[in-house]
């Protein structure tokens, strides 16, 4: 060892120059911190000073409107169940717009993913188109298409729907990509051989693979898109959001209904996220064991 | 790999394999089938035959028009025969007394000229309109007896509309409405109008070289102030709310991690031994999580009312939970080793956390806040049309009016512009960040290393 070490530097010449890096390397951690620190503060101020009522004057306040739902909502308790019952309907509106949202982005995701995905798309020389349009579709929030498709088909489900599947197609064409990028061309290539066109292709040779992947992504995408169908209710597109906005503007008197609301759409959200975690586990915990046997 | 065992006989091998492959073919078919019956049932449930009742295709074609095209509007008020111009008809817009577009010459009788051949008059007492392979047009509007028409062919055609007290033409070059108060004349024209300065800015139709010649001469500040002070398009208040969407999004997404990073420790098995509070900590993630950012929105908006600290707020509640998720997850993941190293050096437990565990989940952190930096841009456009902030807002209130489409036109192309380079932002600092993290803590020890350990 001392042979090693006795080379062309000492071993003082190296805990300094190791002295010298680490304390250099904490100044320039500790700069980035500050700016860092600079930058929150800075910009909580500027957003606060913007802000209709100040942090400091609300943030006490914040517990007195649930406080108030509670309190209206505990005092008509009896009428919780009905209250439940009428806007289950309005539930059920909801989660069909995110299903339905979810299934034809899939499709269109799928669709998107294919088209540009080397060795698989059906025009090679459009892959960038495909991916440029899958770029623009994710970044259009939904709100912007849904406002749009309001104007023109009027209120109702189908402007969410519409506007919530353009974003999915969008975001699982990306994610589907990544995952057709990992896939075995072999699959494709024995099927052209035996003669079969782009759709056989890729419905026998390429799904198979990458099915439950695809699957694993949609069920996140349907925990996604529940809450996203829900904020879209808000702003005129029918299910449970439309009915607590309605609920609210009406103000002290119905707080029970929104109350009954506030559950159905957190007992909801829950669940779906227990079932699609648990089948999401089981998707790719099954995938590895048929890979083993 | 028991349907295929070697010791059956080819027939029961057979059966096994035809059982297989029906089992494939009905899962094959049926999944698709079942996904068509859903929306044939979602077909019915959200009533999409009665979609072509409601829907107004009117609306739809105004608003694909007015997107990339504008309309300039003369008007003569009939009780005091004076004659105004203006862009779209606003105030804003509108052209100062006595000066109008070189198609439109003013004086006793008002000519305007709509091109093709198309020419109105505003005369004292009549309007005239020559529509070229049709005829003249006359009308005379009168307090006592309405709107006197004179066409020049007894049958009407569809795209003249008239009436006792209003005539109404519509053609291609524009649109010619005579009421008893007043004549309104409509030409239209392809862009945004008035994009750059209005029309009481001494720099309204300049041309580009001739604004740079003049900037170079030292009235860069004026030119700017006249853009940036824009009545029409205000892209002074339009740059400011994009900023503030952005600094929801960061206040949010960062003031979440900052939040959930110490909560997370609280919720792993390996580094709190404390199983209530794990369990306590692991379901507040759960709420915050499952009440949804619309409902923080809505209770945060009553303490704090409208406004940039509000999105903020809901963002950083709601990610406060999923982040929590995820690093905790992340943290039970951690490798007990190096925190042993480190232990064994003799340091203490802040020191351990510091260099044993933040190393090692800084990537999974790093990429989660950055990506959700991405998606929370978008979150904060529509919680800002909820809540009131933001670019969310001024896009929900240009389609309230439902005229300035323009303007929506712009907003929509700005939000996504805003959310690709946010995308790609984020996306390179993350490359840059977590690869150039690996590659500077590998580069020297190999550089050290090679001399140490290879003579």
């Amino acid at each position: 060892m001392t042979d090693l070490t006795a080379g062309s530097q000492s071993v003082d010449q190296i805990r300094d120059e190791y002295t010298a890096m680490t304390r250099r390397k904490r100044v320039y951690g500790g700069i980035l911190l500050i700016l860092f620190v600079a930058l929150m503060a800075a910009g909580f101020r500027t957003a606060d000073s913007r802000n209709a009522g100040s942090f400091t004057d609300g943030w006490h306040r914040i517990l007195d409107y649930p406080a108030e739902v509670l309190t209206e909502a505990w005092e008509k308790i009896g009428a919780m169940p009905a209250n439940l019952v009428e806007f289950f309907p309005a539930l059920i509106e909801t989660l069909n717009i995110a299903a339905a949202a979810t299934l034809v982005g899939t499709i269109g995701g799928t669709f998107l993913a294919l088209m540009s995905t080397r060795g698989m798309a059906l025009w090679p020389s459009l892959i960038p188109v495909f991916r440029r349009i899958s770029d623009i579709f994710r970044a259009i929030p939904e709100i912007v298409i849904a406002l749009v498709l309001i104007f023109i088909l009027g209120g109702g489900p189908i402007p969410a729907m519409i506007a919530i599947a353009i974003h999915t197609a969008g975001a699982l064409g990306k994610l589907f990509s990544e995952v057709n990028e990992n896939a075995s061309l072999k699959p494709v290539e024995g099927l052209q051989s035996v003669g079969a066109n782009w759709s056989q292709r890729m419905y026998l040779g390429v799904i198979p693979q990458v099915g439950p992947n695809y699957v694993s992504y949609a069920l996140l995408r349907f925990e996604i898109n529940i809450r996203a169908s829900a904020i879209l209710g808000f702003v005129g597109a029918g299910g449970l959001g439309y009915e607590l906005r309605n609920a609210m503007s009406w103000g002290q008197g119905r707080y029970d209904e929104a109350a009954a609301i506030f559950i159905l759409l957190f007992v909801t959200i829950v669940i779906v996220d227990q079932l699609s975690g648990l089948l999401r586990d089981r998707l790719t915990h099954g995938s590895e064991k048929g890979a083993t046997a | 790999m028991s349907t295929f065992a070697t010791d059956l006989s080819i027939d029961d091998l057979k059966a096994e394999a035809d059982r297989l492959f029906s089992r494939k073919r009905i899962v094959n078919f049926g999944l698709p089938g079942l996904v068509v019956l859903y929306l044939i049932y979602v077909f019915f449930a959200f009533d999409v035959p009665g979609l072509a009742e409601r829907a107004n295709w009117e609306n739809g074609k105004t608003l694909v028009s007015d997107s990339y095209s504008y309309k300039t509007h003369v008007e003569r008020d009939n009780r005091n025969g004076e004659v105004s111009v203006a862009i779209e008809g606003e105030r804003k817009g509108a052209y100062p007394e006595g000066t109008a577009p070189d198609w439109v010459a003013l004086g006793e009788t008002t000519v305007i000229d709509l091109e093709d051949g198309h020419v109105v008059r505003f005369g004292p007492d009549t309007v005239e309109y020559d529509i070229p392979g049709y005829g003249m047009v006359r009308a005379t509007p009168s307090r006592s007896a309405g709107v006197q028409a004179e066409l020049p062919s007894e049958d009407v055609p569809e795209w003249i509309n008239v009436s006792k007290n209003r005539l109404a033409i519509t053609t291609d070059a524009g649109r010619l409405t005579v009421t008893r108060n007043r004549s309104e004349v409509f030409r239209y024209f392809t862009g945004w109008e008035l994009f750059w300065f209005t029309l009481d800015s001494p720099y309204y139709g300049k041309s580009f070289s001739e604004l740079m010649g003049r900037a170079a001469s030292g009235e860069a500040g004026a030119i700017f102030n006249d853009f940036w002070t824009n009545k029409m398009w205000r892209h002074q208040d339009v740059a400011w709310a994009i900023f503030e969407t952005i600094l929801m999004a960061f206040l949010g997404t960062l003031g979440a991690g900052l939040i959930a990073l110490p909560l997370a420790f609280m919720a792993t098995r390996n580094f709190n031994p404390l199983r209530s509070v794990r369990f306590v900590t692991r379901r507040v993630f759960d709420f915050v999580r499952g009440v949804d950012a619309l409902i923080w929105t809505v209770v945060l908006a009553r303490a704090f009312g409208p406004g940039p600290l509000t999105g903020a707020l809901a963002i950083l509640v709601t990610d406060t939970g999923t982040f929590g998720k995820i690093f905790s997850e992340a943290l039970e993941n951690v490798d007990q080793k190096q925190i042993e190293g480190v232990q064994s050096t003799g340091a203490n437990a802040p020191q351990r956390y510091r260099f044993g565990v933040i190393p090692q989940i800084t990537p999974v952190l790093l990429s989660q806040l950055l990506y959700f930096l991405e998606s929370n841009t978008r979150s904060a456009t529509v919680i800002g049309a909820i809540t009131g902030g933001g670019i969310g807002l001024l896009l929900t209130q240009a389609i309230i009016t439902q005229k300035d489409w323009e303007e929506v036109a712009y907003y929509i192309v700005l939000i996504i512009l805003m959310v690709m380079l946010m995308d790609w932002f984020s996306g390179w600092l993350r490359r840059r960040l977590i690869q150039g993290e690996t590659g500077k803590t590998r580069k020297p020890r190999d550089r050290k290393g090679k001399p140490f350990l290879l003579p």
